[in-house]
């Protein structure tokens, strides 16, 4: 991710960091409460607002602290300071040898950054120590873009690398391994169920979460809706929210002759990104031979402006965050707004994905 | 190894003559400056110096005294010539730059006089390679006038302190600016890149601090990336000293430990910047 939304808020009395990726389908947050700070002075103001909210580039806040063993080292206290307005965000590291590190970073408004996710709603749910599951992913070649957990027989949960269907089987490795039950401290699987989502992010999780000795919750629900991370401790709360892959009922089946495969009711929920999606179809090229518009994994996110997030606030409970650049992912809604008699994308055009809400 | 002093033939002795049983000992510190393609040699009876200047505003000598040597023999009081200092480095570490213990180059260095090449003989392991490195007429070269007399500000720091920040300067800024003071902040490092300002402050009583003798508050600015080279001084070394005088010039000496003990030294000079513009703080 490429910016940091900083946010001091009140009640309750927290400091919140949080990202999103470009594409929108990886959000992280964590939590200090502040006690998690050796001192934690947040400005008069009064206690029902939030206090504070700003955004600085990932690299320049990561530059502070390049070098993780040396920081370990040398630093022995690390200040934080928000001068509003100097619009400066201070690090200041206080270094052995009476050495003063002093960053002094631009930061620039935001917009609230909340990802939308009800842990409640999600039908599984798994908690291991951060370790073993670390040990697990690491079977996996660093390169590895995806991985599914399902859940087995006889309680075993197993991990497995994804392989695109369109990859001859005899050209790919999988790599699948199973643990027990007892390895996790909550078992609470809806049976059969299965989730595949990205493996890099959830690596950057795990060596957070092994550092730190905290357990990982992970709850998930159906294939597409995302599936959510979780540390707890007393002082420090973390979520890593990603998109999932959803189901692809047939590989990649070419439409019947008309070009339609059918027309599902879109859902309720994507009612305003719909109209949007339709707009953007319509105005961009629909010239002859070209199918699709050049459409974003995500193509109902294209006409917002980047910097707002208002499709985080319009969301309902558990809708599903932009899904990672995959053409499986992208085509997700080709098929709900292909109307019949309209025009539409060539014959030819394969329907990737079948509508995935119209099963729920 | 019988490379002998006498050029075969001839009655006269070389200009310039010197042995050394561990090439590293001159090829580190000539590491050191090589910021630039070119150096002027100049040697007398007292040892070697290399310079290495950039831009008309820095320069960088590599002291190599005559008791580094096994042998250094001047004839006259003194020989200058430039030299293709990526050769001479290449030639230096033809024999690779692993540093194994015990086994190490040899080297013969010789200079007939102007217009002839710099002649090296290089041996390891009972291999020679001879090297024939073609010289130039000596460029110019700045004079900073720095003597003690001008200093006006003088620290001197443990490498140890200064190596992770110098290897870590935000190079998005333009410029290093340097303050000694003989109050708050002491001596201070700062830039100025695209994340922001960063400021590193060393007290004066900091365990790193040997020496502190600031008289006034001086802050000045020099090009980072003239600077920047001077990090492979700074890791080599085990002290530095840091001298501005009144114009604001800048005067970095590195004491260096070689493999042997023998301390040797190499020093930056730098001109200020003279784009002031505001420091943002």
């Amino acid at each position: 991710a490429s910016t940091l939304c900083v946010r001091l808020s009140a009640p309750p009395r927290q400091l919140s960091l949080r990202t999103v990726n470009s594409s929108r389908s990886a959000f992280a947050s964590f939590l200090f409460a502040p006690l998690f700070f050796q001192l934690y002075e947040a400005g008069g103001a009064s206690p029902d607002r939030e206090l504070f909210r700003c955004k600085v580039h990932m690299k320049s806040f990561l530059g502070v602290f390049r070098s993780l063993p040396s920081l370990e080292k040398t630093v022995w206290k690390c200040l934080i300071l928000l001068k509003a307005r100097a619009s400066r965000l201070v690090v200041q590291l206080h270094c052995k040898y009476g050495v003063t590190k002093t960053h002094n970073l631009a930061f620039h408004e935001c917009e609230r950054l909340q990802a939308v996710f009800d842990t409640r709603r999600c039908a599984s749910t798994l908690c291991a120590p951060a370790r073993v599951l670390a040990e697990a992913v690491i079977h996996f070649p660093p390169t590895l873009a995806e991985v599914t957990l399902g859940a087995g027989p006889g309680g075993k949960i197993s991990l497995r690398n994804y392989v695109e269907d369109e990859t001859e089987p005899s050209k790919t490795m999988v790599t699948e391994l199973w643990l027990a039950e007892d390895e996790f401290q909550t078992v609470a699987v809806a049976p059969g169920s299965h989730i595949t989502f990205c493996l890099k992010e959830f690596r950057g999780l795990l060596t957070f979460a092994e550092a730190s000795n905290l357990p990982v919750t992970i709850h998930y629900d159906v294939p597409g809706r995302p599936v959510v991370f979780t540390l707890d401790d007393a002082v420090l709360e973390v979520h890593l929210v990603l998109a999932t892959l959803s189901d692809l009922e047939s590989g990649s089946q070419p439409p019947p002759a008309n070009g339609v495969s059918h027309l599902p009711v879109p859902s309720d929920d994507f009612a305003d990104d719909l109209e949007s999606y339709m707009i953007a179809m319509e105005t961009s090229a629909y010239e002859e031979g070209s199918g699709v518009p050049p459409s974003p994994t995500f193509p109902l996110r294209t006409p917002r402006p980047a910097e707002s997030d208002p499709e985080e606030e319009e969301e309902e409970e558990g809708a599903v965050p932009g899904t990672p650049p995959h053409k499986k992912f992208r085509s997700l809604f080709f098929g709900s707004v292909l109307m019949p008699g309209g025009p539409g994308p060539a014959p030819t055009q394969e329907v990737l994905a079948e509508d995935s809400d119209g099963e729920y | 190894m019988p490379l002998s002093t006498q050029p075969p033939g001839s009655g006269e002795p070389f200009l310039l003559a010197a042995s050394l049983d561990n090439a590293r000992h001159l090829s580190s510190l000539l590491r050191a400056v090589h910021f630039q393609d070119h150096a002027t040699c100049f040697a007398t009876a007292n040892g070697l110096r290399v310079t290495v200047e950039d831009a008309k505003c820095i320069q960088a000598n590599a002291f190599i005294q005559a008791e580094i040597f096994q042998e250094f023999s001047v004839q006259e009081e003194s020989v200058t010539f430039r030299i293709n200092l990526s050769v001479l480095l290449d030639c230096l570490t033809i024999f690779g730059t692993s540093s194994l213990p015990g086994a190490s180059t040899a080297l013969r260095m010789c200079y007939r006089g102007y217009g002839y090449p710099l002649t090296l003989f290089l041996e390891e392991g009972g291999v020679v390679t001879v090297c024939k490195i073609n010289t130039q007429e000596p460029d110019e070269l700045l004079d900073f006038d720095f003597c003690s007399t001008n200093v006006v500000n003088k620290i001197i720091l443990q490498s140890e302190g200064l190596r992770e920040a110098f290897a870590e300067l935000d190079m998005t800024s333009e410029v290093l600016q340097i303050t000694m003071s003989p109050d708050k902040p002491y001596f201070r490092l700062s830039t100025f890149g695209n994340a922001g300002s960063a400021h590193l402050d060393y007290p004066r009583d900091s365990d790193l601090m040997e020496a502190f003798h600031c008289n006034r508050t001086q802050t000045n600015r020099y090009k980072i990336s003239l600077l920047k080279p001077s990090t492979k001084a700074l890791a080599l070394s085990c002290k530095v000293s840091i001298r501005t005088d009144a114009q604001g010039f800048l005067s970095l000496q590195y004491m260096i430990r070689n493999e042997d003990g023998q301390i040797c030294f190499v020093e930056y000079y730098c001109c200020p910047d003279e784009d002031i513009t505001e420091a943002e703080l």
